[in-house]
C-alpha cells in the first residue's frame, strides 16, 4: 500500500493488454516478501503432506505412559505431551489437518458466496432484496458462539459436519463483495450487448461476468484461507474443533491452557503457535500482494 | 435523523425475533433437557414423564418457544443446573466484568490506534510509516488466541509483571481503593492483548483516510491561505478523517464479542465469554441460550449504534 502515485506502465498501442491472472502473477514476482512467502507456503505444503504419508496418525495419537512430558531429544524432536505422544509428529499431522480443513472451508464458502453474490447482484431488485436481508441476518449472528453451540448440538460429530458448520456461518463476506461487483458489471456494455444477442442469464452470469471477477475472487479466497485456518485452530484451541484423535495445530496450542504446560513445557505449544503465526502471515502477505495487483493505483509495476 | 432510527429499528425487530427462534431451536436440539441434570437417576420414569408434562416439555415447539420468550422478556431465563441459581443473577455477576474488559479494550484501542494512524498517514512512506504498516501487517495476520497466549507467557509467567488469572486479588474488601486498583491491574494484560490486535483495522482505515484527504483541494486552499501545518492537520484533515472512525465504533462491539470468548478463557477472567465456554462444556444449556441471545442482541445494537452515528456525521445517508 501507499504507492498511490505509482501509475502502472501503459500497455503499448498494439500490445495485448495483460490478463487478470498474469497481472496477479507479475505482482507476486515483483514483491519480494510475497514471493518468499509463497515459496515458504509451497515448501510447508509439500513437506507436511509428504511427511504425513510416511507417518502413521494412529501410532502418533496412541498414549505412551513411559514417556510423558519428555524434553526435546534425538528420539522425540520436539518432546512429548501429557500422553507421551510425539509432538513433532502431531505438529506435522496437525498442520496437514488444519491446512486441509482451511482449504475445504474456503472452497465451500467461496462456492456459496459466489453463487449467491452473482445471482443477487446480477438480477437486483426483489431477489437482491430478499437475499440481502438473509445475509444481514447471518452477519449479526455472533458467529463463534453459534458455531460452538452447533458443534455441541450435532449428534454425529466428525470432520465433515465440522466443515459444514463452519461454512454455514462464514460465506457472507465473499457473497457481499461479489454482489457489489456484479451490480457494477451488469451495467456495463458487454452485458447489455450479450443480452441483446439473446444469451441466457445463466450464460451471462457464469461464462461472461464470472471470469471478469476472477482476480478479486482469488484475492478474497486467499485472505479467507488465512482467516479460516486461524478460526479452525482457534476453535480447536477452545476444544470445539477436531476431536483429540485428529490433531490440529489448535489442539497442540490448547495444551497450553494448562498453566503448568504454558509455563514450563514450551516445546509442546510454542512450535505450533509459531507455525500458525508464520503460516497466516505468509498467506496474508500473498493475499495483500494480490489485492494490490487488482487495484491499478497501488501496483508496484 | 429520526426517520433513519425508526426505520433501522423496524429492521432490527425481526432480526431479534429470528435470532431468538434460532437460539431456542438450537437449545432444543441439544441432548438432554431441563430435567436431565436436576434429578437423581433413581426416580421413577413415570413420575419423570408427569413432571415433563407439567413443565410443558411435551408441547409442540412453538408453544414452548412462546412460554420461553414471554418469560425471557420478563427477565426470567431459567435455572442454571450447575450453579443452582437463576440464569439472570448468574449473568448479572459476570456481565460487569465483561463490560469493564470491553470498555478498557475500546479505550486502549483508540488510544493506540489514533496516534499511530495519524503518524502513519501524515508521514506516509517514511520509516515511521513503514514501521507502523509492518505492525498492522503482523496484527492483521496474528490470531488473537495465539497473541494472547504469548502475552500471558511473556508478561504473566516469564517476567511476572502481571497476574495470570482472575479478575481481582482474593480477600480484598469490595469498594475499597485497593480493590479497584487490583481490578484494574488484572484487567490490563487481557485488555492490552485484545486492543493491540483490534487497533489494526482502525490504523489502516485512518491512514488511508488521511492520505486521501491530504490530496483534496480544500487542503490546498487551506495551505494557500497560509494555515500552519499543524492547523491543516488538526483542524482540516483530522476532522474529516476521524468521523468515519467514530461511526465504525459500533461495529467494534461485534469484534469484542468474539475476542472476549478467547481472551477470557486464556486469562481465566470470570466474564461472560468464559461462562459460555464452561457452561457449554458441561451442557448447562439454559445459560448457553441466554448468553448467545444476549451477545446477539449486543451486536445488533452495535450495528444500530454505528448506523445512527453514521447518519449523524454523514448527511448523504439521511437523504435517501
Amino acid at each position: 500500500m501507499g504507492k498511490a502515485n505509482n501509475v502502472p506502465p501503459q500497455p503499448q498501442k498494439f500490445e495485448k493488454s495483460p490478463s487478470g491472472l498474469s497481472i496477479l502473477w507479475r505482482e507476486i514476482v515483483r514483491d519480494k516478501v510475497a514471493l518468499i512467502s509463497l515459496i515458504f507456503i509451497g515448501l510447508i505444503v509439500v513437506a507436511v503432506y509428504g511427511i504425513s504419508l510416511v507417518l502413521d496418525q494412529k501410532q502418533i495419537v496412541t498414549v505412551d505412559l513411559f514417556s510423558l512430558y519428555q524434553k526435546p531429544s534425538a528420539q522425540f524432536w520436539l518432546g512429548t505431551d501429557y500422553g507421551g505422544r510425539d509432538v513433532f509428529g502431531q505438529l506435522i499431522i496437525g498442520t496437514r489437518n488444519s491446512l486441509s480443513i482451511g482449504i475445504i472451508v474456503t472452497l465451500m464458502t467461496g462456492f456459496i458466496g459466489i453463487l449467491l453474490g452473482l445471482v443477487s447482484g446480477y438480477y437486483g431488485g426483489t431477489i437482491d432484496n430478499i437475499l440481502m436481508r438473509i445475509l444481514d441476518f447471518f452477519m449479526i449472528l455472533p458467529a463463534i458462539m453459534i458455531i460452538i453451540a452447533f458443534v455441541t448440538a450435532v449428534p454425529k460429530y466428525n470432520v465433515v459436519s465440522f466443515s459444514l458448520i463452519m461454512t454455514a456461518f462464514l460465506w457472507m463476506g465473499i457473497a457481499r463483495m461479489i454482489r457489489s461487483k456484479a451490480l457494477q458489471e451488469r451495467e456495463l456494455e458487454y452485458v447489455h450487448a450479450s443480452k441483446t444477442l439473446g444469451s441466457s442469464d445463466f450464460k451471462i452470469m457464469f461464462t461472461q461476468v464470472l471470469p471478469n471477477l476472477s482476480s478479486i475472487i482469488i484475492v478474497s479466497m486467499t485472505l479467507n484461507l488465512a482467516a479460516n485456518i486461524g478460526l479452525e485452530s482457534g476453535l480447536s484451541f477452545l476444544g470445539f474443533g477436531f476431536p483429540e484423535s485428529t490433531p490440529s495445530l489448535g489442539t497442540l496450542v490448547s495444551y497450553a491452557r494448562n498453566p503448568q504446560t504454558l509455563e514450563f513445557r514450551w516445546w509442546i505449544w510454542l512450535p505450533a503457535s509459531v507455525l500458525i503465526l508464520v503460516l497466516m502471515l505468509s498467506i496474508n502477505n500473498v493475499g495483500q500482494a494480490l489485492k494490490r495487483a487488482t487495484d491499478a493505483r497501488q501496483r508496484k509495476g | 435523523m429520526w426517520k433513519v432510527i425508526v426505520r433501522r429499528f423496524f429492521v432490527m425487530v425481526p432480526q431479534v425475533v429470528l435470532l431468538s427462534i434460532l437460539v431456542f431451536l438450537l437449545a432444543k436440539s441439544m441432548p438432554g433437557d431441563a430435567l436431565t441434570g436436576m434429578i437423581d437417576p433413581s426416580i421413577d420414569p413415570a413420575a419423570l414423564e408427569a413432571q415433563r408434562e407439567k413443565l410443558g416439555l411435551n408441547n409442540p415447539w412453538y408453544i414452548q418457544y412462546w412460554d420461553w420468550i414471554t418469560k425471557a422478556v420478563q427477565g426470567d431465563l431459567g435455572q442454571s443446573f450447575r450453579f443452582k441459581m437463576p440464569v439472570t443473577d448468574l449473568i448479572g455477576q459476570r456481565l460487569l466484568n465483561t463490560v469493564w474488559l470491553s470498555v478498557a479494550t475500546l479505550l486502549l484501542t483508540y488510544m493506540i490506534a489514533i496516534p499511530l494512524g495519524i503518524i502513519s498517514g501524515r508521514y506516509n512512506d517514511t520509516w515511521k510509516d513503514r514501521l507502523i504498516t509492518g505492525y498492522t501487517y503482523f496484527g492483521f495476520a496474528a490470531p488473537l488466541f495465539i497473541f494472547g497466549l504469548l502475552m500471558l507467557w511473556v508478561f504473566g509467567f516469564t517476567l511476572n509483571w502481571f497476574p495470570t488469572g482472575g479478575s481481582v486479588e482474593p480477600g480484598l474488601a469490595k469498594g475499597s481503593f485497593a480493590y479497584a486498583v487490583s481490578k484494574f491491574y488484572h484487567l490490563l494484560l487481557p485488555a492490552m492483548s485484545m486492543a493491540l490486535i483490534a487497533t489494526v483495522t482502525t490504523v489502516q482505515y485512518l491512514r488511508s483516510e488521511i492520505i486521501d484527504t491530504k490530496q483534496r483541494e480544500f487542503i490546498l486552499t487551506a495551505r494557500a491561505k497560509g494555515a500552519s501545518e499543524s492547523r491543516v492537520y488538526n483542524r482540516h484533515i483530522l476532522r474529516n478523517s476521524l468521523l468515519p472512525i467514530a461511526a465504525l465504533s459500533g461495529y467494534e462491539i461485534t469484534g469484542l464479542i468474539g475476542g472476549s470468548i478467547f481472551i477470557e478463557s486464556i486469562f481465566s477472567y470470570p466474564g461472560m465469554g468464559q461462562l459460555f465456554i464452561s457452561s457449554i462444556m458441561i451442557r448447562d444449556f439454559s445459560v448457553v441460550t441466554a448468553l448467545v441471545l444476549l451477545y446477539g442482541i449486543a451486536s445488533i445494537l452495535g450495528a444500530l449504534l454505528s448506523d445512527i452515528i453514521l447518519s449523524i456525521v454523514d448527511p448523504r445517508i439521511r437523504i435517501q
